[in-house]
């Protein structure tokens, strides 16, 4: 144990134990073995993917606790690793700042990361009822299934977390923004990891600009900060920016919350979700619901410094996430896909986090407690759509399932654990997180605490229906499909032991971090030194009345959907429905609006270019150059083989050349 | 060692080795030879490169001075600041790369005279050139620099190009002449400006010279002309998509990767350090077309249905962040800017040699429509490319995304609403990137009815040293970064600017 001995001493003098980089190299060099060892790793490849990302739980663990036994104004420590970008009036050093909100998502990264390695080593395998025969030809799905196929999966599971992991450890905006694009890499190679499917292809691609278009607001938002401050790393931003001007640091926060609404799929640029779908689904529940999609909300947090001193930055965070938490609830009442409608909850949850985060101080703290505790629910939940897949051929229309709750056990166990949590009944994880929430946003003066508050409620209520929905549509109510078509079967115990891990999480998580005999909460205790907690105001309803209100919208949802679709038969093909149905069916019409607006005019500006260039601007250059090209062939001619007209020539330059130096004196 | 003319050998190695690889009997032996002889003068650059002091005061190093034609103020003087030692082991490295990827070019015609010899020999010869016209501190050495590469360049896309050869050749020799001309006129024009002498010519006698105001523009316009076309940047842009198209892939590589840099070093180099007020009276406009280049070559690029257009339009966009950094003018912006050209050299060269690789095993179709699910045909080349692809869009982690980087951050110091527009740039280099490989790569596994190989061993070393220079930049830039700061701080001092302050800086702060 002598690196715990140096680290103490190395902490000492406020700098973080040095072993802490490799907590980003383990998954990085597994990464690297995998697609640099070509086939000769494909046996052992998943195993060791596996191994290195519980490597970086594990290493994290010392690192917590030394944290936890440190003065709370000491938690903070960081660890510069070497000169990065020394350029001019431009010098910024790579380094590591480990304080409670990193190691919270460092925690969260790398167990349900590592779990759900452990769940597609049983999720990527081949399934038993596709026995091979000789002379068989594999389908595009079997041969996905691979051995070296399933190595490339791998290695780019392990390289989603080596990003991920410095996404949030990174101690400035630049290197933040290695580990943030680098995520959007790997999710676009995880999209696209069935791109053989064009479809899924065009996915893959949609992520990745979409998110581009995000961020360009990152990008931005630093270029503003140095031009203003002088400095882009944490401490330096931090240090200025009590000091700024407002109108510099509004600016700065709008552009952040642009780069925060494309990672986290929050309004207007959320329609590049749905699609990543996609992907496997241990993708869809690690990258697209636990940990990536949520680093929007990690942004804001971590720039409090800046949306502190930024009262309308700050207001647009809470208003967007209002926005999308309703959107995102209303999409997610119409979608049959089990996946798609997952999704949009996704999007919506994390609508509460922003909202959170947009109400300052008195959110921070909720924003990253809803994260933690949605990180084990929802990514329980896609685990268990995975196995619901996974036993009934790959089918996701939620149509062709019911009853399953007799065949999977396990899983509808489990995914009812989480759908209690999301619900947010009590004592679930969802219920402490959620409501904190609900209450902060009903804090303040005039209307906004009934709207943002308000949203909030209603939120709640859209949600225990849909959710509800989903439950009863795939595990419960008459079977609608057939025996002979799909054997449904329980997943095998790779797949079930991480879904009961992560439903235990959804049960007690918030329990614990919301522990409510103690005089503060013990994540907002935890989190205070860093983002700071408090209000000057209260809410503007009683709390036990808010919680009985969010109770009252949450037993109706759920009571609704019971009504719908448990008494009543789910039609095995879905009605035509209201306008209403059909509008949140197509995600409300957002792809239509993007269509209208960016893309058909984009298709037509650069087609008109393209035109332009070929006859316009080459046209009149070409036109000159068909004047030299003749003037060259009648030039040709008098390349005639003699000597003398050589001469000639040269000498007629040279009587131009001195010409031209004569005119110029 | 200091007596060492290190540049002249530099020049001189490819040149005698060009010389003895146009007469080798065997066109096997002429590509090893010819390899080797690349490989040599690598290796006698980092020698070279091993001199250079990082600390020293003197603008120049590596220095050599020589009268060459008096009576003209000639002279033969050779010296590299950090900036042009940079681009010339850029492209000592790439040379041997680029050799070593068109190995097959001539495949079948090798007993067709002395073709081979010829292809190899031409582009050792453009290496000398290389060479030379980064390392000149004379002005007229320069361009006697200049004008040679175009020499070996014009027969190289002319008689070894693809269809549309002659064309190609020509339209690209009539574009750089005419550039030429105009730079002449200034060149000369400049002497009699200068204070004359037997080395009139030479930079650093040119260097904070008084030059009337009105003249100093016209001069300024006359070298920013050739630049411009070279560089190339819209609208005198439309000679490269044909040079690129028509010409092999290799010689694509030297042409945008490396030469078309002369373009925006010699901004540098002489716009900016000769006729200071002049370039800040420009900046308006140069900013302007710079901020053009870079978004309508990006979406020129995602009109391209040919790969190698394609590639030369993404060229055309990042040229145009290299001219938004270098006219900034600003420490950040102008590192940025000297660093993009040594990234973009290596970036470009992946691309259109691992597209070459596609287009070799395609049987010489380049359109991107004749490709398609090629992901599940050849996945190791495919994923070279998306290496190669996530470099041009400037992906951080590899090196294109520090320079990149930089140029927006030191442009928005002092010209935020240029950075600011510029900014849509890095969304559609991911469009034309990613869908480009979406056409090409994705999709079902076509039928080809044939066994295509997968990446081969020489095509690995060709793509090795390429993908090692996007991490090796990427993560520890300084590398670069160390020799280029010094002589990007001259070159503003030279100018007479300084970086803004931060404007929200607490008072009393360091920072």
């Amino acid at each position: 144990m002598t690196f715990l001995a140096t680290a103490s001493a190395a902490e000492a003098a406020g700098a973080a134990p040095a072993f802490v980089w490799l907590l980003i190299a383990l998954p990085l060099l597994g990464a690297a073995i995998l697609l640099l060892g070509g086939r000769k790793t494909d046996s052992f490849g998943p195993l060791l993917a596996t191994g290195l990302s519980w490597a970086s739980f594990v290493l994290a663990i010392p690192l917590l606790i030394s944290m936890m036994g440190r003065a709370p104004e000491e938690r903070a420590v960081e660890h510069v690793l070497y000169s990065w970008i020394p350029a001019g009036s431009f010098q910024l050093d790579a380094g590591i700042l480990l304080d409670p909100l990193s190691i919270s998502f460092v925690l969260l990264i790398t167990f349900v990361g590592s779990l759900i390695h452990v769940y597609s080593l049983g999720y990527m395998k081949d399934d038993p009822s596709h026995v091979r025969r000789p002379g068989h030809t594999l389908t595009a799905w079997e041969e996905s299934r691979e051995p070296s196929e399933r190595r490339r999966f791998f290695a780019y599971l392990n390289l989603f977390i080596a990003a991920m992991l410095l996404l949030v450890l990174a101690n400035s905006y630049p290197l933040l923004f290695v580990g943030w694009e680098g995520v959007g890499l790997a999710s676009y190679l995880l999209i696209g990891f069935w791109n053989h499917n064009p479809a899924y292809a065009t996915a893959a691609n949609k992520a990745f600009i979409v998110n581009r278009i995000g961020d360009m607001g990152v990008i931005a938002a630093i270029m503003a900060m140095f031009a203003a401050f002088g400095a882009v790393d944490y401490a330096g931003v931090s240090a200025a920016a009590g000091e700024a001007s407002t109108g510099v640091l509004v600016f700065i926060g709008l552009l952040l919350l642009l780069g925060a609404t494309g990672k986290s799929a929050q309004f207007p640029l959320q329609s590049w979700l749905g699609d990543a779908m996609a992907g496997p689904t241990p993708v869809s529940a690690l990258i697209h619901a636990a940990t990536m999609v949520t680093a929007g909300v990690y942004l804001i947090v971590r720039s409090a410094p800046i949306f502190d001193n930024a009262p309308t930055a700050q207001t647009a965070v809470a208003v967007i996430g209002a926005i999308t938490l309703i959107y995102g609830a209303i999409v997610g009442m119409a979608k049959d896909d089990i996946k798609k409608a997952l999704a949009a909850s996704t999007m919506s949850q994390i609508g509460y986090m922003m909202l959170a985060a947009g109400l300052g101080p008195a959110g921070y703290a909720y924003a990253i407690f809803h994260l933690l505790t949605h990180g084990f629910f929802k990514a329980g939940m896609f685990l268990g759509a995975g196995s619901v897949m996974h036993g009934m051929k790959d089918e996701v229309n939620m149509r062709r399932f019911g009853g399953l709750s007799t065949f999977m056990k396990v899983t509808w166990v489990t995914f009812g654990l989480g759908w209690l949590a999301i619900l947010g009944v009590p004592p679930f994880s969802g219920f402490w997180s959620k409501d904190a929430i609900i209450e902060t946003a009903f804090m303040g003066e005039g209307i906004r605490p009934w709207l943002l508050g308000g949203a909030a409620l209603v939120g709640a209520g859209i949600t225990a229906f849909y959710m509800s929905r989903l439950f009863f549509m795939t595990f419960h109510g008459r079977a609608r499909w057939s025996e002979e078509d799909y054997h449904p079967h329980e997943a095998p115990a790779t797949m079930t032991i991480p879904m009961i891990v992560l439903a235990a999480g959804s049960a007690l998580l918030g329990l614990v971090l919301a522990w409510p005999f103690a005089e503060t909460k013990p994540i907002v205790a935890w989190l205070r030194p860093v983002v700071g907690y408090g209000s000057d105001s209260e809410p503007v309803l009683a709390i036990p009345v808010i919680i009985a209100l969010t109770l009252i919208f949450v037993a109706l949802g759920v009571a609704v959907a019971y009504l719908k679709y448990l008494k009543e038969d789910v039609p095995a093909v879905a009605p035509v429905g209201s306008w209403a149905t059909q509008a949140a069916r197509a995600d409300l019409y957002q792809e239509e609006v993007n269509r209208t607006l960016f893309e058909q005019p984009g298709v037509a500006l650069t087609r008109g270019l393209d035109f332009g260039d070929r006859s316009g601007v080459d046209g009149s250059i070409s036109g000159f150059a068909t004047w030299i090209g003749d003037l060259s062939s009648r030039l040709r001619r008098i390349q005639n083989g003699f000597a003398r007209s050589y001469a000639l020539t040269m000498l007629a330059g040279v009587v131009l050349f001195l010409g031209a130096v004569w005119v110029v004196q | 060692m200091s007596n060492v003319p290190w540049l002249t050998v530099l020049g001189l190695i490819p040149l005698v080795g060009a010389l003895v690889v146009a007469f080798l009997p065997s066109a096997e032996t002429a590509k090893r030879a010819a390899l080797g002889i690349s490989l040599v003068t690598l290796l006698v650059g980092i020698g070279a490169a091993s001199q250079f002091e990082i600390g020293s005061g003197e603008q120049f190093q590596l220095t050599e001075q020589h009268s060459w034609i008096p009576q003209f103020g000639v002279s033969y003087a050779l010296g590299v600041d950090g900036i042009a030692l940079t681009l010339i082991l850029m492209a000592l490295v790439l040379t041997p790369v680029t050799l070593l990827a068109a190995w097959n070019d001539l495949e079948g015609e090798a007993a067709a005279g002395r073709r081979v010899q010829t292809y190899y020999a031409l582009m050792l010869v453009l290496l000398t050139f290389m060479v030379g016209v980064f390392a000149a501190t004379d002005v007229f050495l320069f361009y006697v620099f200049f004008e040679a590469m175009l020499i070996p360049v014009y027969f190289l896309i002319g008689s070894f190009g693809g269809a549309r050869r002659q064309y190609a050749a020509v339209k690209f020799l009539l574009f750089s002449l005419l550039g030429g001309l105009i730079m002449l006129v200034a060149v000369i024009a400049l002497y009699f400006v200068g204070p004359g002498g037997a080395d009139g010519f030479l930079v650093s006698n040119l260097t904070g010279i008084d030059i009337d105001p009105t003249t100093a523009k016209w001069l300024f316009v006359g070298f920013f002309i050739a630049f411009a076309i070279k560089a190339p940047m819209w609208p005198v842009h439309t000679w490269l998509p044909d040079a690129a198209a028509a010409a092999r892939p290799a010689t694509a590589v030297l042409l945008v990767g490396i030469l078309d840099k002369v373009g925006t070093y010699g901004m540098i180099r002489f716009c900016l350090q000769l006729f200071p007020e002049a370039s800040v009276w420009a900046t308006p406009v140069v900013l302007t077309l710079a901020v053009i280049s870079i978004l309508y070559g990006a979406i020129l690029a995602i009109a391209q249905s040919d790969l190698m257009r394609l590639i030369a339009f993404t060229s055309i966009s990042h040229f145009g962040f290299i001219v938004l950094g270098i006219f900034a003018m600003t420490t950040v912006g102008g590192a940025g800017a000297s660093l993009y050209m040594i990234n973009h050299g290596f970036s470009t060269a992946a691309l259109f040699l691992v597209a070459a690789m596609f287009v070799y095993r395609n049987h010489g179709r380049q359109h991107i429509e004749d490709f398609g699910g090629w992901q599940r045909v050849t996945p190791g080349l495919a994923g070279v490319f998306l290496v190669a692809g996530l470099s041009a869009l400037a992906l951080p982690g590899l090196s294109s995304f520090v320079s990149e980087f930089l140029v927006f951050v030191g442009t928005y110091q002092r010209y935020p609403v240029a950075a600011l527009l510029a900014l849509p740039g890095v969304v559609l280099a991911a469009v034309y990137i990613l869908w480009m490989y979406k056409r090409s790569m994705t999709g079902p596994r076509p039928d080809l009815g044939r066994v295509v190989p997968d990446i081969t061993l020489r095509e690995k070393l060709v793509v090795a040293p390429l993908i090692a220079a996007f991490l090796i930049l990427g993560f520890f830039p300084k590398l670069a970064l160390d020799v280029i700061n010094p002589a990007v701080e001259k070159t503003l001092v030279h100018v007479g600017v300084e970086d803004p302050a931060p404007s929200q800086a607490p008072l009393g702060s360091e920072r």
